[in-house]
C-alpha cells in the first residue's frame, strides 16, 4: 500500500509516473511477434474432431449418479492461506454429491 | 474485384505468423475463417493486415448456416460483411451445410437432405449473401457421414442447380469428395465426372482420419494429417481437366511446422505447373 | 420464402439427436444398421469442438481441474449454454457463473474467480484498437482536472480470493510451490500496444484510483487521498491512456 495521509502533489505524481513508466511505447516488434499466434479464445474451423464413432453415445448427466469424475488437476495442490478472520479457506473435502440437486 | 491466384495457398494459422512474415510469397494466398476475424481489433486484425500486404486473401465462412431451414442470421451476415469490407479478400466462400438451430450455434457443418425444398432454401440464402456482400460467393461441397432417405437429388446435380440458379461459384473440396465417396460407397470419379467443374473457383485439399465400421472404412474429415495419395490422384485428374485453379491445403488440427505445410503446398504446385505446361504444349 | 416444414422438423430432430435424442428419421447409410454409429460422428464433433474452444479460452481452469474433468464439464456447460452466435472467440461469458453453481466444483469456490481473469484476458485480446495519447499532455494545465480515456481493453479485476496469484502460478516460468498470499486480490487486465495482454496485480487503493479514472472521474477526484503514482505508471507503461482532456470537456 502506498496510500499517503498527505496527497502527493498531483504534478509530482505525474512526473514520477512518466519517469517510472519510461518510453515503453517503442521497441515492441519482438514482443508483438511473440504475441501473435496466441488466440486466448476458441477458434472456428471446419474440421472434424478425432476418433468419433464410439464416442458421444451417452449424454453426461451430472445431476444423477452418472457424474463420477473428481477435479484432479493442479487444484489438488492449492491451499488457500487463512483469511483475516481466521477461517481456513482450504477446499472442502466433503462428499462431492452433497449439494447435488435431485435427479 | 481481384480473384485468387491459380497457385497453392494455405490455411492461415496464427502460430505460423512469424514463419510467414519471414517468407513472404511462399504461397500465393492465405485463407482465414471469417469467424476468427470478428473480434473488435487487436492482434488478429493486425496479423491479417500484415498478411494482406504480401498475399491475396480468401475469407472462408463456417457460420452462415446456408443449409439451414430457417432464415439466415442477419446479424451474422452483417458481421461477415464487415470482415469483407475491412479486409477486402479476393474470395469469399461458405459451405453447403447447416450449423445453427434457433439461437444455438452447433459448431459443426451438418448435412442436409437434397430435395426441391432444401434446394429452394439454399438458393434463397445464397442470393441473400451475394446481394448483401455485393459479390459472387463460392459454395463448398461437404464431407458427410450419413445420407438421408428424404433426398431426391444427387449432390452433384444439387450443387450444379444452385450454381445455375444463383450464379454462385463452387469450391470443390477434393478430400470431401473422397471422404464422402468412401463413406457412402460410391465412385469418386463418377462424382467428379458429374460435378459442374466449369463453376469451380477454388480447390480444397486436406487430410482425413480412418475409422473401421463392420461394413468397411469410415473416413473422418479431420484436417489433421497430410493429404492422402488417392486424393492427390483425384486432384491431378481434376486439374488436368480444368487447368490451374487456386488450390488451398487445409490443416486445422495437430498443426505441424510451417515447412510441412509448405511441402504440401509445393506438391499442389507441381500439379498446377504440370497443367500449365500441358496448356502451353497444346497451344 | 417460408421455411419448408419438413426441412425444419428434420433439423429440429437432428439438433435434439445431437444432444441425446434419437437418431433423426431418414438418416441412413449403406449398411443401415450403422447409421447410429455414423450419427455419433456429429454428436462427438459438436461436443469435442466446443470443449476445445472452451479450453482455449480457459486454459488455467483446464489445468486446475484436469483434462478429463474439464472435457466432461465442458459438455455440461455446452449443453446448458451453447454459443449464441457462430463467433467462438466470444463464447464462454457464462462460464464463471456456471462454475459457481456447478456442484462437482463447489469445494473450489475460487475457481470462478480464476475463470473471470481468463475471460477478461480474452476480451482484452480482441478489444478494439486505440493508439496511446502523447503523455506530454499530462503535464499541461491543472492536473486535478485531467480526465483520461483508457484503452478499450482495460478491465479492473477484483476477487475475494488470491485468484490472481493462482492464475500467475499457472503461467510459464512460474516458480512451483510459491505460497499464496492471503485475502482478496486486485488486478489491472489490459492489452498493451505490442498486443501482449497483461495481468498486473495492484493494491486496493490503486484499484480504486484506476476504477475511478476508467469511470471518467478527473484525476484529482480519482486520486482522493491515495497516491495515484502507481496507477499512472501502469497506465503509461502499457500505453493504456488513449486521450487526455482538461476541464469539463469530455
Amino acid at each position: 500500500m502506498t496510500t499517503k495521509t498527505l496527497a502527493l502533489p498531483l504534478a509530482a505524481s505525474i512526473a514520477a509516473a512518466l519517469s517510472l513508466a519510461g518510453s515503453h511505447a517503442t521497441a515492441q516488434s519482438a514482443e508483438m511477434e511473440k504475441c501473435f499466434g496466441i488466440s486466448l479464445a476458441g477458434q472456428n474451423d471446419c474440421a472434424a474432431g478425432p476418433g468419433t464413432t464410439c464416442a458421444g453415445t451417452s449424454t453426461v448427466d451430472y445431476q444423477g449418479n452418472a457424474w463420477t469424475l473428481v477435479a484432479a488437476g493442479t487444484c489438488t495442490t492449492i491451499e488457500l492461506p487463512a483469511m483475516a478472520d481466521g477461517s481456513a479457506r482450504v477446499g472442502s473435502l466433503e462428499e462431492l454429491d452433497r449439494d447435488l440437486p435431485p435427479a | 474485384m481481384t480473384s485468387l491466384p491459380t497457385t497453392p495457398g494455405l490455411g492461415f494459422k496464427p502460430e505460423h505468423f512469424a514463419d510467414i512474415a519471414g517468407r513472404p510469397g511462399a504461397v500465393g494466398f492465405y485463407e482465414v475463417h471469417a469467424e476468427n476475424c470478428m473480434g473488435a481489433g487487436g492482434a488478429p486484425h493486425a496479423m491479417l493486415d500484415a498478411l494482406r500486404a504480401d498475399h491475396a486473401l480468401s475469407v472462408h465462412g463456417v457460420g452462415l448456416s446456408i443449409g439451414g431451414a430457417g432464415p439466415l442470421d442477419a446479424d451474422h451476415l452483417a458481421r461477415v460483411a464487415r470482415v469483407i469490407d475491412r479486409f477486402q479478400p479476393a474470395s469469399f466462400s461458405e459451405h453447403l451445410a447447416w450449423s445453427s438451430h434457433g439461437a444455438a450455434w452447433l459448431n459443426d457443418l451438418l448435412p442436409l437432405p437434397y430435395t426441391d425444398a432444401t434446394l429452394a432454401a439454399v438458393c434463397a440464402h445464397v442470393d441473400q449473401v451475394q446481394d448483401r456482400l455485393g459479390r459472387r460467393m463460392l459454395l463448398e461441397n461437404p464431407a458427410t457421414y450419413v445420407t438421408f432417405a428424404q433426398s431426391t437429388w444427387d449432390e452433384t446435380a444439387f450443387l450444379a442447380e444452385i450454381a445455375r440458379r444463383t450464379g454462385c461459384g463452387l469450391l470443390l473440396d477434393v478430400n470431401n469428395v473422397f471422404v464422402s465417396a468412401v463413406n457412402h460407397r460410391f465412385d469418386p470419379r463418377a462424382y467428379l465426372a458429374a460435378f459442374p467443374l466449369h463453376a469451380v473457383g477454388e480447390i480444397h485439399l486436406a487430410g482425413h482420419d480412418t475409422e473401421d465400421l463392420p461394413s468397411g472404412p469410415l473416413l473422418i474429415d479431420s484436417h489433421g494429417r497430410p493429404v492422402a495419395d488417392p486424393v492427390w490422384a483425384l486432384y491431378a485428374e481434376v486439374i488436368a481437366r480444368t487447368g490451374p485453379l487456386p488450390t488451398l491445403v487445409e490443416w486445422d488440427t495437430d498443426v505441424p511446422a510451417f515447412d510441412v505445410l509448405l511441402e504440401e503446398a509445393a506438391r499442389a504446385g507441381r500439379v498446377l505447373d504440370a497443367a500449365r505446361q500441358g496448356q502451353a504444349d497444346a497451344a | 420464402m417460408p421455411p419448408d416444414p419438413a426441412h425444419r422438423a428434420l433439423q429440429a430432430q437432428f439438433h435434439a439427436g445431437l444432444w441425446g435424442g434419437p437418431v433423426p428419421d431418414g438418416v441412413t447409410a449403406p449398411a443401415e444398421a450403422e447409421a447410429a454409429r455414423r450419427f455419433n460422428v456429429y454428436r462427438n464433433n459438436v461436443r469435442h469442438g466446443l470443449s476445445r474452444a472452451l479450453a482455449a479460452r480457459f486454459p488455467v481452469i483446464e489445468q486446475l481441474v484436469g483434462g478429463d474433468f474439464f472435457t466432461a464439464m465442458a459438455g455440461v456447460f455446452a449443453a446448458q449454454h451453447p454459443p449464441e452466435t457462430p463467433v467462438l472467440l466470444a463464447w464462454g461469458e457464462a462460464f464463471p457463473a456456471f462454475l459457481t453453481a456447478f456442484p462437482p466444483v463447489a469445494h473450489l469456490p475460487w475457481l470462478a474467480c480464476v475463470a473471470r481473469i481468463e475471460l477478461a484476458r480474452g476480451r482484452a485480446y480482441h478489444a478494439a484498437d486505440a493508439d496511446p495519447a502523447d503523455p506530454a499532455a499530462l503535464a499541461v494545465g491543472d492536473p486535478a482536472g485531467l480526465r483520461l480515456t483508457l484503452h478499450p481493453s482495460v478491465a479492473l479485476y477484483t476477487s475475494p480470493f488470491p485468484a490472481v496469484a493462482i492464475w500467475r502460478a499457472h503461467q510459464p516460468g512460474a516458480v512451483p510451490g510459491t505460497p499464496l498470499p492471503p485475502g482478496p486480490s486486485h488486478a489491472l487486465i489490459a492489452r498493451a500496444p505490442g498486443f501482449q495482454v497483461v495481468v498486473e496485480p495492484v493494491d486496493p487503493g490503486t484499484h480504486a484510483v484506476l476504477t475511478a479514472l476508467a469511470g471518467g472521474a478527473p484525476l484529482g477526484h480519482a486520486a482522493g487521498q491515495t497516491d495515484p503514482t502507481p496507477a499512472l505508471t501502469l497506465l503509461l507503461r502499457h500505453g493504456l491512456i488513449t486521450a487526455i482532456t482538461t476541464g469539463d470537456a469530455p
